[in-house]
């Protein structure tokens, strides 16, 4: 089965420092594939630095690659031509963005995103249908009564509501893959819950996937089927979400898991002063880019760039030390 | 509204808040942004107050540090600090108080520090507001508590942005132990961090707090972060303390719907998974709050007379040491929760 | 809904009121005076003061000074309107573009803005109008030329700021063509400032539109008010006693210009609908926030918020 979308040896760097004669480049996605399939949520789970707001980036084309490839639906995305296939593209591959306050026009009314979306991606409906349409997506992002609430301006909702706008922008093309860049990390903890519930929601009963960027591994793994770890513009582990989270392999994984506070786990108070935090990944020399974090190295990690390998079935990690050779796939 | 006997009645407390209420002079009327709050705090003592966006904690924190503006104001109460009302006081005495006894640490630090001065000229800042120190005296002393926080004092020379993120929020930190103040107060000094650096400083603080054996009051949205590390725990929402105890007990044994509802709202990454409710509805309007209990409108459990009686702060009969804001552990005639509400009615 | 916003402001109430009577009075002059008495010489007794039959008195030339204001409104008007529409029309035009396209063109359009801004402006126009002629159009371009340079860096300014908001990316994520982002999903956050700028452009106008006829470089023939200043100074009004020929046109034109700068008060609610007076509130409940929200600005709502 082809999957829905696969990016190969995907990098993206940007010029830093001086303006025009600068020759430094901030790496900020290197080598990078990812696959996402039908009908699933992947999680791609980093701290700020790792990358992973590029990618998002990336697959919605705001930015170009620098090098490597995506194709979506087996077609390669360099080759879209015209203003229609690009068109297309926006409309299966829509963004949600994280900031409930800045996402809408504080100006039209919240139904006007939608309103466009629809008059551009969809445009063989009639303006009744349109109509239609707009108050399903409403609904169907669990804001009732929709006829009430397309009315609304931005300021008279709340920041999870506008956030469900925000999902109902995106499910008004008929999407197959919406790319959600921490479309949670400004709400309420308790208004959290309901967006994931409403992102888990879309997948089961509209078949939509979903690319969920995140830095809370917690709900990653809430809502996730498979999840994507990033450091330092790499992918450093990859699998399902169970299986990942129950046996990590890679020791920023480990260190990510075991920061997550756990109230219910004794305090043990070490003295770990800070160690050093995410890099910025400018000009990078070959090797692992955690080494200098990690408790586990050794000097092929100063060396030589871990690449994926499988550690079981479908879960990969990229490190010398624990995951030093392909196991075969069971 | 006066409170029933608090469980710690300790005159020897640190910080002893009663009955604070703070209002906001909006265009549209009076706003009351904490109505009526207590809090107590021993010496060594690390409290944290957590609740939602729009609950009053921040309003709170600065009421007690008397850093509030117009068109906030005090409306009411006291707050006792080493024996004086800090709301009373006369501003010079104030500032005898400030970074000496009592310091702040701010969420942002890239909000809080002056992004072009050298960190060590702002802790000379700091330090000569409140003595007269010669210059030796200060850079041994700002040396001493850059080390204090793992940080080389050679950045005393540097500029803000130059350091990391984490590392800023520990210059923070080390500027509020100057002094060796009582009390810290933290407004979310963790929430622009990455999860790592966050748990990498929460830590810190807490050895920090052992070593040198000051109070702490933190304010946060994030319950699991701060349940970890403190040791008791207050619970606002709407305003008001909804829960008050040892965080062991409010988090195995939440006695407030509220409370409950939010810490089943955080997903786990141990054990087992399971579909979560969070809390439906949004936290109501501080200048048109609803009949009855504040809660009642997304109460999972809320009865009849949810919607038209007002909780006080009630102690819990079995564990005294505990207080809850619902009309479930009212001591006369406590009402029965262990159905589910008999409407519902979340916007 | 705007007129409602606008009737509730008691600072734009007044301006709004002031720019109305000097409307229809430019509009309907013949209503409130014949041209006749403005313009002929020796209509009347020179250097009368005021009295039923000439509320303003006469000119040392005889002419009615009520009826010469009364016709002259329409020429100011005309003048501060269309000045301060292309001077404003060319800011905005200029600064998102700038703005918007960034790089080369940025850097090409802010060259020029900062040029025309540090041209000293009154020597430049006194020059233009010299060779250019008399007329008002004339004087309309001048003032166009010398007036847009301001707004344009103010208007840079803020488009920049609203660049990377994420709804102006949700739009271009959405496939909108440029032109559609920046006519219809940048400029409408940019109401207020766009219509501050056009009522400064316009007050800038009158006064400057004023003092270029005081000197004698506008239309001498014109019943402009600059111009009753040009005469009634040219022919020592005061030496002569009349002091209302002085008096009536300068406060004719403190009190236009004092009229588009009330009306700015209002105008910064039509652009943000969240200073909009709340519509299913009780009405007067929210009558009395509309009024004082509006003289405080949004500021209270944030604190409102942020508790």
């Amino acid at each position: 089965m082809t999957p829905l979308l696969e990016t190969r040896d995907l990098s993206r760097h940007f010029k830093v420092g001086g303006k025009l004669f600068s020759h430094r480049l901030l790496h900020a996605v290197d080598d990078v594939n990812l696959t996402i399939n039908e009908r699933e949520i992947v999680a791609l789970v980093g701290e700020s630095g790792s990358g992973k707001s590029t990618m998002a980036r990336l697959l919605a084309q705001v930015y170009k690659p620098t090098a490597g490839q995506i194709a979506f639906q087996g077609k390669d995305l360099a080759q879209l031509r015209g203003r229609k296939q690009h068109l297309q593209y926006r409309s299966d591959v829509p963004m949600v963005f994280q900031d409930p306050f800045a996402s809408l026009n504080p100006v039209y009314r919240v139904s006007h995103g939608i309103k466009r979306g629809l008059k551009l991606h969809r445009p063989e409906l009639s303006a009744r249908e349109r109509h239609q349409e707009l108050l399903r997506v409403v609904a169907a992002v669990g804001l009732n009564p929709p006829e009430e609430i397309i009315e609304r301006y931005p300021y008279e909702l709340s920041g999870g509501q506008r956030q469900r706008i925000g999902f109902a922008q995106a499910l008004a093309y008929r999407p197959k893959l919406i790319l959600a860049d921490e479309p949670v990390s400004m709400l309420d903890v308790s208004i959290r819950i309901g967006l994931l519930n409403v992102m888990a929601k879309l997948r089961d009963e509209e078949g939509v996937s979903i690319l969920y960027i995140t830095h809370d591994i917690a709900s990653a793994r809430y809502v996730s089927d498979r999840v994507m770890v990033m450091y330092g513009g790499h992918v450093v582990e990859s699998g399902p979400t169970e299986s990942l989270l129950a046996d990590p392999q890679h020791p920023y994984t480990q260190l990510l898991l075991s920061a997550v506070p756990d109230p219910r786990a004794p305090l043990e108070v070490t003295a770990e002063a800070a160690k050093a935090e995410p890099p910025a990944v400018i000009d990078p020399e070959p090797g692992c880019r955690f080494r200098a974090r990690c408790p586990l190295a050794v000097d092929e990690c100063a060396h030589v760039t871990p690449v994926l390998r499988t550690v079981e079935h479908g879960h990969t990690a990229a490190c010398h030390v624990t995951a030093p050779t392909e196991v075969a796939a069971a | 509204m006066t409170p029933t006997s608090r469980p710690s009645e300790d005159t020897a407390a640190l910080l002893d808040v009663r009955d604070l209420r703070i209002v906001y002079d909006s265009p549209r009327g009076p706003v009351e942004a904490c109505s009526g709050v207590n809090l107590t705090v021993r010496p060594g003592e690390f409290v944290g107050i957590v609740g939602e966006s729009g609950c009053g904690k921040s309003t709170l924190l600065f009421g007690i540090a008397q850093l509030h503006t117009a068109p906030a104001r005090i409306a009411g109460g006291e707050v006792r600090f080493l024996g004086e009302d800090l709301v009373t006081l006369p501003p010079k005495e104030l500032n005898d108080l400030r970074w000496r006894n009592l310091a702040v640490v701010m969420q942002s630090a890239m909000n809080a520090l002056n992004p072009v001065r050298t960190i060590g000229d702002q802790f000379e800042d700091a330090i000569l507001a409140h003595e007269k120190w010669s210059d030796e005296e200060i850079r041994e002393r700002s040396a001493e508590v850059l080390r204090l926080v793992a940080i080389d004092p050679v950045h005393l020379g540097s500029y803000p942005h130059q350091l990391s993120g984490g590392m800023r929020q520990r210059a923070m930190i080390a500027m509020a132990l100057l002094f060796t103040p009582d009390l810290i107060v933290m407004d979310e000094p963790t929430s622009a961090l990455d999860v790592v650096a966050q748990r990498s400083l929460m830590v810190q603080i807490k050895e920090l707090q052992q070593k040198l054996g000051f109070a702490v009051v933190f304010v946060t949205h994030d319950m699991s972060l701060v349940s970890h590390f403190s040791d008791r725990l207050l619970v606002m929402y709407a305003g008001q303390v909804v829960e008050f105890g040892p965080t062991r007990t409010v988090f195995d044994t939440p006695s407030h719907p509220y409370s409950r509802s939010l810490l089943d709202a955080f997903p786990s990454i141990r054990g087992p998974k399971v579909p979560l409710l969070g809390i439906p509805g949004d936290p109501p309007n501080l200048a048109d709050p609803p009949e009855g209990c504040r809660f009642n409108p997304r109460c999972p459990v809320a009865q009849e007379a949810c919607r038209s009686e007002a909780p006080e702060l009630y102690t819990l009969e079995a564990s005294p040491d505990v207080q809850s804001r619902c009309l479930a552990h009212r001591p006369t005639d406590p009402i029965d929760i262990s159905s589910p509400a008999t409407e519902v009615t979340a916007s | 809904m705007k007129f409602a916003s606008l009737v509730k402001n008691r600072k734009a109430l007044i301006g709004l009121i002031l720019f109305g009577i000097t409307v229809v009075v430019s509009l309907f002059p013949g209503l409130f005076a014949s041209q006749a008495d403005a313009d002929v010489i020796g209509a009347f007794a020179p250097n009368l003061g005021p009295s039923t039959a000439h509320l303003l008195g006469t000119t040392s030339y005889g002419e009615d000074i009520f009826s010469q204001l009364v016709f002259g409104a329409r020429q100011v008007l005309v003048i501060a309107l269309a000045a301060g529409g292309f001077a404003t029309v060319l800011s905005v035009l200029i600064g998102i573009t700038a703005a918007y396209l960034g790089g080369v063109v940025d850097e090409f359009l802010s060259l020029i803005t900062n040029v025309v801004l540090i041209l000293p402006t009154f020597p430049l126009m006194i020059i233009l109008a010299r060779y250019a002629g008399t007329s008002n159009w004339v004087m309309i371009f001048v003032l166009v030329a010398t007036g847009w340079s301001y707004g344009a860096n103010q208007m840079r300014a803020q488009a920049l700021s609203l660049r990377n908001r994420d709804f102006l990316e949700a739009a271009r994520v959405r496939g909108e063509r440029r032109a559609y982002i920046i006519l219809f999903e940048m400029m409408p956050t940019m109401t207020s400032l766009i219509v501050a700028n056009f009522l400064g452009s316009a007050l800038y106008s009158v006064l400057a539109a004023s003092g270029l006829q005081f000197i004698g470089l506008g239309n001498r023939s014109s019943d402009s008010w600059g111009t009753m200043l040009y005469w009634a100074d040219s022919q020592e009004a005061l030496q002569a006693g009349n002091a209302m020929w002085i008096i009536a046109p300068g406060l004719a034109i403190a009190v236009l210009s004092a009229a588009f700068a009330l009306m700015n008060y209002a105008f910064d609610e039509i652009g943000n609908p969240a200073l909009r007076p709340v519509r299913r509130k009780d009405l007067r409940k929210a009558k009395k926030a509309a009024e004082t929200l509006e003289e405080k600005g949004a500021g209270h709502d944030a604190y409102v918020e942020a508790v």
